[in-house]
């Protein structure tokens, strides 16, 4: 299925997204990565206020090129979610409900998105400069200090994602490999090689 | 003897990371576009069109086809006939980058020291390999490798009797254990034989192959038909999403080893494969 989704996040909003679904994003979002994250985490620890409004949020892994001229961030594709692993569940027990990466995340952190009703999307990974066509301005709102790592406040406009973890904690990694695989099987009983259909 | 002037060096470097970072090689295009072809999932289908019209932007409107622009590793071949004037050519190669990274607008994404972390700002400096070869020519071979599929490498010291199907196990566990996180379709570079460094660097320069090409011994290039089938029968498809095209290329390079080894290294790339090359 298709969906047009605009931030911020609710459960109710999130609810009937399921694995393989895509999704086109509006509004308002965060980039970090793991430098972020760590200092992110490090405010929560020490029990002081977060730089940015993390309820309902969506927070993009991306760490983007400089911007040409007439760019509002350059090429911007997603990074490898799983170094995020260790501090994502502090953020989605205050509020974090999307996150948007590639590559698979932890058991704990599906624990934390089936409890909070939350969702991982995947953008694809090294479709950089496509992807950077879908934001429309940025923004660094903490951290300048970390260069592509800082944090930003960027707008995108129908930011083209897919389900990879659902708010059931559905897994599109497992599901559409095990799809394609038994598909392939029942083809290849029937004494087909092509696939389509 | 033949002089060779490192400003020329610099410029050639500069120029090439640039192209590097904006204009997918003509023959990873290639293998993307055969790789639609004969993909038949519809998901797979989906994203391989997005991964070539992303290649297209990047050529047309000549901006970065991946934000992850790479640590710069460079292979030089060094006739040994040629004196290089001006400087020192690995200050003449770090210069390049840090001159292509910043009227490139490419990230910089090397820090300066893996424990303290912090950024060099530069992207330098370079990962170089020196090699002393017969003649009078400068060969420069430059990959920008982005870290996604860098870190989903691996090496194993087999032992000998392991054999060719340990060799063949172990690929496969390694594209396995990368699962979605290289961003597939991936560019396998395997490595076989020599020792603990050697073989680790024969997969890097099995990556820097063109991928219509097969390594020149019929024993290996029948391997790597094989590989490629076998792990494209995985079905991790692209993005990890499910469907046939795990996989471009599997790229195999070997080396005499000790009678008491068998090493092996898997070294990933994803499809935003990128190196130039220029001869001096
Ligand atoms: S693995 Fe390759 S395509 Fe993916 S983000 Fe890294 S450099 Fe880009």
């Amino acid at each position: 299925m298709d969906y047009k989704l605009t931030t911020p996040f609710t459960r109710e909003s999130l609810k009937n997204l399921m694995q393989g679904d895509n999704v086109y994003i509006t509004g308002f979002m965060y980039t970090a990565r793991d430098a972020a994250h760590k200092r992110l985490v490090d405010l929560i620890d020490n029990g002081k206020e977060l730089p940015i409004d993390i309820k309902g949020a969506c927070i993009y892994y991306v760490g983007p090129t400089p911007a040409k001229d007439g760019q509002a961030l350059g090429s911007a594709g997603p990074t490898t979610s799983y170094r995020m692993d260790a501090y994502s569940p502090k953020l989605l027990d205050l509020g974090l409900m999307g996150m948007i990466g590639k590559g698979m995340i932890g058991e704990e952190v599906i624990e934390k998105i089936v409890e909070h009703g939350a969702v991982y999307f995947g953008a694809i990974g090294g479709a950089a400069a496509l992807i950077s066509k879908s934001i429309k301005s940025a923004e660094i709102i903490a951290y300048e200090d970390l260069g592509a790592e800082a944090i930003r406040k960027i707008y995108v406009e129908n930011f083209p994602v897919t389900v990879i973890i659902d708010s059931r904690g559905d897994n599109l990694y497992k599901r559409g490999r095990e799809e394609y695989l038994k598909r392939k099987m029942q083809r290849k009983e029937e004494g087909k090689s092509n696939m389509e259909d | 003897m033949r002089i060779i002037d490192a400003n020329n060096i610099t410029e050639e470097i500069k120029r090439m990371v640039i192209e590097a970072n904006y204009f997918l090689p003509e023959d990873v295009m290639k293998a993307l576009e055969n790789a639609r072809k004969n993909d038949d999932w519809k998901l797979s289908q989906d994203i391989l069109d997005k991964i070539i019209e992303n290649a297209r932007i990047a050529d047309t409107e000549q901006v970065p086809m991946c934000q992850d622009t790479g640590m710069v590793v460079v292979f030089l071949k060094i006739g040994q006939e040629v004196i290089i004037k001006n400087g020192y050519i690995g200050d003449a190669i770090n210069e390049g980058i840090r001159r292509g990274y910043e009227e490139g607008y490419l990230r910089k994404s090397v820090v300066g020291d893996p424990i303290k972390r912090l950024n060099t700002n530069d992207n330098t400096p370079a990962v170089i390999n020196y090699e002393i070869v017969p003649g009078d020519k400068l060969n420069i071979m430059v990959a920008v490798k982005g870290f996604g599929s860098e870190n989903m490498s691996r090496l194993k010291m087999l032992k000998p009797s392991d054999g060719l199907e340990g060799v063949k196990d172990f690929i496969l566990e390694t594209v396995e254990l990368a699962g979605s996180n290289p961003c597939p379709p991936i560019v396998v570079g395997v490595g076989i034989g020599g020792t603990f460094e050697k073989v680790t660097l024969l997969s890097k320069k099995a990556l820097l192959r063109d991928l219509d090409s097969y390594n020149e011994d019929p024993f290996y290039a029948d391997l790597e038909r094989e590989m490629l089938e076998r792990v494209n029968n995985l079905g991790i498809g692209p993005q990890g999403f499910g469907g046939r095209t795990t996989a471009l290329k599997v790229n195999i390079e070997y080396f005499p080893t000790h009678i008491a080894g068998l090493p092996v290294a898997v070294n990933i790339n994803c499809h935003a494969t990128r190196h130039k090359e220029v001869t001096l």
